[in-house]
């Protein structure tokens, strides 16, 4: 019988699937095996991850697609990768490879200050970053099948994920309490369809999965971020630029999971060695700051 | 009353819960051995397989889930739970629970961009199902005990031994109860 590709069913329903679960930065085929032996339910392949991009500077683009398919080619979890924002080109060469999932990006450098890409003309799912709601429903209405906190990416530091994640969750919670007519007025404040407004007052939550994202180093903070309403987890430089990446992976892998069991989530703390070291946000310049990039 | 679990370490639990809601059964995520001794049936959800399979023996799930398989409960998989449920899987070493005599392909119809919605035929439904498969596996080899319920040319995506199910496509992201109500009249006799 027909079968039909890429609907919103599918795309939306792989984010569905990687609920609970925690999405690894890597960059080797190496670092790929190793996250997929730790319990990752997906890994996102870049060249850098983003530490190591602020450190470097320059032009951060999509990773060599050579890379991408060799990470590919080891591990049997979904492999996600990265463009820069509006750079569809880039897009489509990830699907031209066959990516399962896209992360448009303000990690890497943004290619259009004023566009986003088009996602709903792709048939491979698009995850976005989003500090609020206002432009967690934009990045939806654009065909975003998932979205993330942006948080502040490559810093190891928690502060600006709970701070995204607090204010998506607490401008759901307002809009419960709506009238059709507030909800008119609050689509133009929010930026955002007014369809996708109407939607998550009745759902009670973004129709798309949400995931935290940007600063997360330790177990306590995976378990933080899904208290705080979190569908699951993205750790960048948290995991590679640790002492010992095996061993941090499996440990929020399982904080993740049992993030509501303090004693799961302190016994899998224990010994961990040394964390990312880490950036007080009060520190980054203006310039460096990555979650700004693309509203 | 019928209470079914869900198994929570990692997937689309919410979504079964709220199918089971739909017909009226108390549904519940399940953590821990103890969850497992408290319910009278059992949906292992899709997910990513290496990673619940991984969970499941670290915190030591997947001997309860034999055990109590082995007083009768009934079992339901999906997806990465038809894979968790499998005897064999084809050029993969995986943790596994063992208990459907098939061999499961992962990823058999490709990579994200080949997963689909179509309908299919199911043996008892009195008209075709909407599934969605999702970076689904299929089973092949079935043993002397397995029913095949639905294939698709690339294998089988529905069938049951004794009192555990397996499908490759994820009813609980589409509207029809069907399977649901299928899985609860096998926890109800």
């Amino acid at each position: 019988m027909e079968r039909a590709l890429g609907t919103i069913k599918v795309k939306r329903g792989l984010a569905q699937m990687l609920k609970g679960g925690v999405i690894m930065d890597v960059s080797s085929v190496e670092q790929a095996k190793i996250a997929e032996e730790a319990g990752a339910v997906a890994v996102m392949a870049l060249e850098r991850i983003p530490a190591d991009i602020r450190k470097v500077g320059g032009v951060a683009r999509m990773a060599d697609p050579k890379l991408i398919k060799d990470i590919m080619n080891v591990v049997t979890i979904p492999v996600m990768a990265k463009v820069r924002i509006g750079h569809f080109a880039e897009a489509q060469i990830l699907e031209a490879i066959g990516v399962d999932f896209i992360d448009e990006s303000e990690v890497l450098t943004p290619a259009d200050e004023t566009h986003h890409i088009n996602k709903w003309g792709f048939k491979i799912p698009f995850v976005c970053g989003a500090r609020n709601l206002g432009e967690a429903l934009r990045r939806i209405g654009e065909g975003a099948a998932m979205i993330r906190t942006k948080g502040e990416p490559g810093t190891g530091n928690i502060v600006e994920a709970v701070r995204h994640m607090r204010l998506v969750m607490d401008e759901i919670r307002k809009i419960q309490n709506m009238t059709e007519e507030e909800l008119f007025e609050e689509a133009k404040e929010l930026a955002a369809p007014l369809d996708l407004v109407r939607e998550v007052k009745a759902l009670g939550k973004l129709p798309v999965v949400n995931f935290a994202a940007g600063g997360i180093a330790t177990p306590a903070d995976a378990s933080l971020m899904m208290q705080l309403g979190a569908e699951g987890i993205f750790v960048g430089s948290g995991i590679f630029k640790s002492s010992n990446p095996r061993k941090r992976a499996e440990a929020i892998v399982a904080a993740t999971t049992y993030f509501n069991d303090p004693r799961i989530v302190a016994k899998v703390s224990e010994e961990l060695g040394e964390e990312m070291p880490g950036i007080d946000i009060r520190e980054l310049q203006e310039e460096a700051m990555m979650q700004v990039r693309g509203e | 009353m019928m209470k079914v679990g869900i198994l929570a370490l990692q997937g689309n639990v919410s979504e079964h819960i709220y199918m089971l809601k739909r017909l009226g059964v108390e549904a519940v995520p399940v953590k821990t051995p103890l969850d497992i001794m408290n319910i009278n049936g059992l949906i292992i959800p899709g997910g990513e397989s290496t990673t619940i399979g991984r969970l499941m023996e670290r915190f030591d799930l997947a001997n309860s889930i034999k055990n109590r398989a082995a007083e009768g409960m009934p079992i339901y998989g999906t997806c990465a739970g038809m894979i968790l449920l499998s005897k064999r899987i084809r050029d993969h070493e995986q943790p596994s629970l063992a208990l459907l005599d098939v061999t499961v392909l992962r990823n058999a119809f490709g990579r994200q961009g080949d997963s689909m919605e179509t309908d299919i035929d199911i043996k008892g439904f009195d008209s075709p199902f909407h599934a969605i498969f999702i970076r689904a596996p299929v089973a092949v080899e079935p043993g002397p005990e397995v029913e095949v319920l639905a294939s698709v040319p690339e294998g089988i995506v529905f069938l049951r031994e004794k009192k555990i199910i397996a499908s490759s496509f994820h009813p609980e992201l589409g509207e029809d109860l069907k399977v649901h109500k299928y899985f609860l009249d096998i926890i109800g006799n």
